[in-house]
């Protein structure tokens, strides 16, 4: 659990690849306190 | 990476402190998950946003790669990414990821 | 009764010098770098007219040649012009930019766009010999002004330039000295788009044999906003655009959803139409210039050329079942909800098993129509081929749902998808670049229905986290059931009166 436990969490998510909230959704139950999410487009 | 996204990245550095950030990318190409990997650690490669020149060495992974899975429970992991894995080149993430992480990661 | 697609026009415009004038990607770096190297490249990588025609997605996206005959050419595909290819389209046409500067004037009701003479009068000549500009349109253009009175507009009064082969040539100025929402800005980006929704209504008439007065609604589906400091996003795109076209018995109004928005209009169309509240309904929509160069820094870094050259635009007339045009089934819709869910997964199957209420398997349906990027565009940009990826989920669904064996995952996108070929203009390319092959596949019985699929980041105007998405079915016309009330006493009254002075002339003949 070293790596996410205690860290401030950011994510960068992908609308072609995995978005921000499905990311949230898994950081969650991973410990580690999200203080960001955001999804990005290219197209 | 977006411009703005990348002014929050800096933000949460100052305040938080650069070793305490984990920043997690969901990417949909190996070569994108780097650049952006590139931009947390070693400043923005476009030289465009805040982040360009700025080498905070962020902690970085791709939300696939073993290292962040393996944490997460498995039946939500496999209910938000489980069926992308099918779609996404995962061996390309995790190698341009490693490579990253490997030259300008401070915090491993 | 279902209502069906009567017909579809693509088009397209060449907008080099916007590319690098009005292009998000440049205009940024131009402030925050303005010394860049890719600044300095990127007019020697930019395309030439021709080059842009005889670029295969680009002939495909006008209806020249087919997804099916685009996939067989190997990519890169910008080094393969096709041969003999015109900007003529049997759904639409590619429109120079000068030409389009000037249709900017046509669709201007402001004195807003100001011109240079000189180009005013080389560029009018060509229109007058385009089909699609009659004597209306051809009379809405002005004279011209002096080169000088533009560079005051725009060095002085924060009008926005425009420029043709690199030359200033005119300009858009702002239409008030205070509010944003109507600043040079903003007015060129609009007026860009009700242009191209124009070009897009023009070609929709002419290629399809319309009556344009038959036209009661247009819904316009664009990702642009018109308003002023008291109503941002007031509207409406639709009837100004119908309005230049010359629908004059036609009101309208615009639907917003971020690429998804096509979709939801076209649904919106057909359920007006089915419920009997208007007979003929147009969704249209016109591209952006800020999406110009999106990726051209990626482009230009694998050695492409500037792909993102061309603002595009699209209409679709929907109109009462006739008994032979593909029915949309509003039946089987589906919808991304607020309870949905963002992961890839979720978002694909509340779209795709709208299925269920039928008892279809995902293999029912011949094609899908998704987000029909150009890969060449996008995968240099580390955006993957975006087609491709949306039949691999649809395949993975179909795996998981039992409708076929995980062997066959392959065979699924090739045989139920298509090599994507619309430019990135955001709603452009999303379902909908399909529509016109899809009518003329039905049509001709190579497919039996289709399902048009719609996904929009909604995410990016920071007003929630949410996905959207909404998708319809396309399908064969059952026939046999011609909308009666679409024929009024009068009419029988006459096709009896016919039906007896033909039955009359035969006796007489005999």
């Amino acid at each position: 659990m070293s790596l996410l436990k205690d860290k401030k969490i950011i994510i960068i998510g992908d609308r072609d690849g995995i978005p921000g909230q499905a990311i949230e959704e898994c950081v969650k139950t991973a410990g580690g306190d999200i203080v960001f999410s955001s999804t990005e487009c290219f197209v | 990476m977006d411009l703005e996204n990348q002014k929050r990245v800096k933000e949460f550095a100052e305040k938080y402190g650069a070793e305490n950030i984990v920043v997690i990318l969901g990417a949909a190409e190996g070569e994108a998950a780097g650049l952006a990997a590139e931009t947390v650690t070693n400043g923005d490669p476009t030289f465009a946003g805040p982040l360009t020149g700025v080498q905070l060495g962020l902690s970085v992974f791709h939300i696939c790669e073993p290292e962040i899975k393996e944490l997460v429970d498995e039946s939500i992991y496999d209910e938000q990414v489980g069926m992308m894995e099918m779609v996404l080149d995962i061996d390309d993430i995790i190698s341009e990821m490693t490579a990253i992480r490997e030259e300008f990661c401070k915090y491993l | 009764m279902n209502s069906v697609i009567l017909g579809s026009s693509y088009i397209m415009v060449y907008a080099p010098d916007m590319v690098i004038h009005n292009g998000s990607t440049q205009t940024t770096e131009r402030t925050v770098n303005p010394n860049s190297e890719y600044l300095k490249e990127i007019k020697n990588n930019l395309r030439t007219f021709d080059q842009v025609v005889s670029y295969l997605p680009n002939q495909t996206y006008i209806g020249n040649i087919t997804p099916d005959e685009l996939g067989k050419y190997e990519m890169p595909w910008f080094d393969k012009p096709l041969e003999g290819a015109t900007r003529d389209g049997k759904f639409g046409e590619i429109m120079p930019q000068d030409e389009f500067i000037v249709l900017m004037q046509i669709c201007d009701v402001f004195d807003l766009v100001k011109l240079e003479k000189q180009f005013v009068s080389n560029t009018k000549a060509k229109l007058m010999k385009h089909p699609l500009f009659d004597d209306g349109l051809i009379g809405r253009i002005k004279d011209g002004e002096e080169l000088d009175a533009i560079k005051k507009y725009v060095d002085t009064e924060h009008a926005e330039p425009i420029y043709n082969k690199g030359e200033l040539i005119g300009c858009v100025k702002r239409a008030h000295d205070i509010d944003m929402n109507l600043s040079g800005h903003v007015m060129f980006e609009n007026l860009v788009s009700k242009a191209s929704n124009v070009l897009a209504l023009l070609n929709l008439v002419s290629k399809n044999n319309i009556n344009k007065e038959e036209i009661e609604y247009v819904i316009e589906c664009s990702e642009e906003a018109c308003g002023d400091i008291n109503q941002r996003g007031g509207g409406n795109f639709a009837k100004a655009c119908a309005e230049v076209a010359g629908f004059v018995n036609a009101t309208g109004s615009d639907t917003r959803g971020f690429c998804a928005a096509p979709t939801h209009a076209i649904i919106e169309a057909a359920a007006l139409v089915k419920a009997g509240v208007f007979k003929k309904v147009v969704v249209s929509a016109g591209g952006s210039t800020a999406k110009l160069g999106m990726n051209g820094k990626d482009h230009l870094k694998k050695g492409y050329p500037i792909l993102e050259d061309t603002i595009g635009g699209f209409a679709v007339l929907i109109g009462e079942n006739d008994g032979v045009n593909p029915e949309i089934n509003l039946d089987l819709v589906g919808r991304h909800t607020v309870g949905t869910g963002s992961s890839p997964q979720a978002v694909i199957t509340s779209l795709v098993s709208s299925l269920d209420k039928a008892g279809l398997k995902i293999t029912d349906i011949d094609k899908y129509s998704v987000e029909m990027q150009n890969p060449e565009v996008t995968k240099p940009a580390g955006a993957g081929d975006v087609p491709l990826a949306n039949y691999k989920m649809i395949g993975a669904l179909a795996v998981k749902r039992g409708d076929i064996d995980r062997k066959e995952l392959a065979d699924f996108t090739e045989k139920h998808g298509m090599t994507g070929w619309a430019p990135t203009q955001g709603h452009i390319p999303s379902g909908v670049p399909y529509l016109g092959f899809c009518r003329e596949d039905i049509l001709s019985g190579k497919i039996k229905n289709a399902m048009i699929i719609g996904k929009g980041s909604l995410f990016l105007g920071r007003m929630t986290n949410l996905f959207d998405g909404v998708s319809f079915i396309i399908e064969a016309n059952k026939g046999g059931q011609v909308e009666t009330s679409a024929i009024s006493e009068e009419e029988v009254k006459k096709l009896i009166a016919n039906a007896l002075k033909d039955f009359a002339s035969n006796l007489l003949s005999e």
